[in-house]
């Protein structure tokens, strides 16, 4: 075994040693549960088939917000990168809506769409729609002028060719960034529509539950599974991104 | 043949360049030569249709030139090639736009590769090429449209010596062989001399042209001989009139 994973692995299995000791001492399952406990838990929440129906819905919370996300905050950051015009309408709109944190629309998420699944995914899209769109429209706005003078010469003419052939691949690598940033920020708010009851299921909402119920390793158990899931997301998305997208950025294409 | 004809360019209240008016014959290879400033690289914008001038105009074969079109290619000092695309496809990139399949435009290209010593890297990105290499996919991707003019900025002034050297040898045997009208700007005195059939030489702002040096050597030109000096230091004094009245310039405004 390499050196290094050696390494991650004994910081890991410290930890929950050293976790697992801690909650011994204090004997209070309220103020910190057990490790073992915690285990026990996971094994119950996933034989009962909760696990899979929370997060089923909670993926399909995120899933409404980032796409829609996705989809109106890509074209809006293109066209503010690419026209002076464009960027000069709408981003004091931006900057008006932007820096009012996603939970703020809660109330008025419940008042338009109910409680419905589609609360959680509005209040998910408010919470990725301006990372995506502003690092889109960094990424557009950063394309060197040459490249661009460069493709007219070439025969590269109309602003849409030129969108397609420069501006949008030279800006893909910022998009990317945005779009991961944001499933940070999405997932938060994922949680948090979660808490005011848009569902009886879902990741966000069980861990309200649990602790209602005053069952701390339950509420444990639901935050290290949020975690483990962002985390596998980002994961998979880093994959796609650098293996399939990104190989031209420097120093990735001859390390693998 | 293309004809400059009477041609001012103005930014704001700036005349950058004056009257200038140049008649360059097919397949003729021409550098132009200047001061730092001088407007040389505007012209060459100009030509490609990058800019506009603001009095005069510009005609290739008796059509005016108004924006950038395939008749006319560019290489840029700084290479600009596509970083997100490997060599091959950067080479292909005005195929492509001329509609030619994908697919099509490599294995035309793929040819071109190998004399240029490129061949095994044609997966391979710019980031990971050396300014030389990078300068010969972009002098191929610029002729690959197959312009009748070609525009050069300054294209080896990044290169080391030797490089270079080797840059302006295999730039003349490709022009050779398919004679292109050539604009080629650069610094250097040794550069014009060693490729020009007539070197051009700007004044200070506003560029006006100063001289014209026409030089009927034949080529290969052997850079250290007599007649090859002979002309060097011809262009040099040229130059340096210009240079003392720059100078003389710059400490007039100073006093």
């Amino acid at each position: 075994m390499p050196h290094g994973r050696l390494l991650r692995l004994i910081s890991f299995a410290g930890a929950i040693i050293i976790w697992e000791i801690a909650a011994s001492v204090i004997n209070n399952t309220l103020f910190l549960p057990r490790f073992t406990e915690v285990i026990q838990t996971f094994y119950s929440v996933v034989a009962s088939g909760d696990l899979l129906r929370d997060l089923f819905e909670s993926l399909m919370h995120f899933g409404i917000g980032l796409g829609l996300g996705i989809i109106i905050a890509i074209p809006i950051g293109m066209m503010m990168g690419w026209s002076r015009t464009a960027d000069n309408i709408i981003d004091p709109l931006v900057e008006l809506v932007r820096p009012i944190p996603p939970i703020a629309w809660i109330p008025f998420a419940i008042m338009w769409l109910h409680l419905t699944h589609y609360t959680a995914g509005f209040i998910v899209f408010i919470g990725v729609v301006f990372p995506i769109l502003i690092n889109t429209y960094a990424g557009f706005k950063d394309t060197p002028h040459i490249l661009i003078e460069s493709a007219r010469v070439l025969g590269c003419r109309t602003d849409r060719d030129l969108i397609k052939k420069v501006a949008l691949p030279y800006a893909l690598p910022s998009i990317a960034t945005g779009v991961r940033i944001a499933m940070g920020v999405g997932w938060m708010c994922v949680v948090a529509a979660e808490l005011f009851g848009v569902s009886n299921h879902g990741l966000g909402y069980k861990i309200w539950w649990y602790k209602d119920l005053h069952q701390m390793d339950g509420v444990l158990t639901y935050m290290l599974i949020l975690g483990l899931v962002s985390l596998t997301i980002d994961q998979i998305f880093r994959q796609i991104i650098d293996e399939k997208l990104l190989k031209w950025k420097t120093g990735l294409v001859r390390s693998k | 043949m293309l004809q400059i004809n009477n041609l001012n360019k103005k930014y704001d209240e700036l005349l950058v360049l004056e009257d200038i008016n140049l008649e360059i014959a097919d397949s003729e290879f021409i550098c132009l030569l200047g001061p730092s400033g001088c407007g040389k690289t505007t012209l060459l914008r100009i030509v490609a249709g990058l800019e506009q001038a603001t009095t005069g105009s510009i005609t290739l074969n008796n059509q005016t030139v108004t924006s950038t079109n395939t008749c006319i290619g560019m290489v840029f000092q700084e290479y600009a090639l596509f970083p997100w695309r490997n060599i091959l496809d950067n080479a292909i990139f005005g195929l492509e736009m001329k509609g030619v399949d994908k697919e099509t435009a490599r294995t035309k290209t793929r040819k071109y590769l190998r004399p240029l010593g490129l061949e095994q890297f044609e997966k391979s990105y710019p980031h990971e090429l050396s300014g030389g290499m990078k300068q010969r996919v972009a002098i191929l991707r610029a002729l690959l449209i197959k312009p009748e003019v070609l525009l050069m900025d300054e294209p080896f002034g990044a290169l080391d010596a030797q490089t270079r050297n080797q840059l302006q040898t295999e730039l003349l045997k490709i022009w050779n062989k398919d004679k292109k009208t050539v604009l080629f700007v650069t610094h250097s005195v040794d550069e014009a001399v060693y490729l020009a059939d007539r070197v051009i030489i700007f004044s200070n702002r506003p560029g006006k042209i100063r001289k014209m040096i026409e030089i009927n050597l034949p080529r290969p030109r052997d850079r250290t001989s007599m007649e090859v000096n002979k002309i060097r230091n011809k262009v040099l004094k040229a130059l340096g009139a210009e240079q003392e009245t720059h100078d003389q310039n710059k400490t007039n405004t100073n006093q």
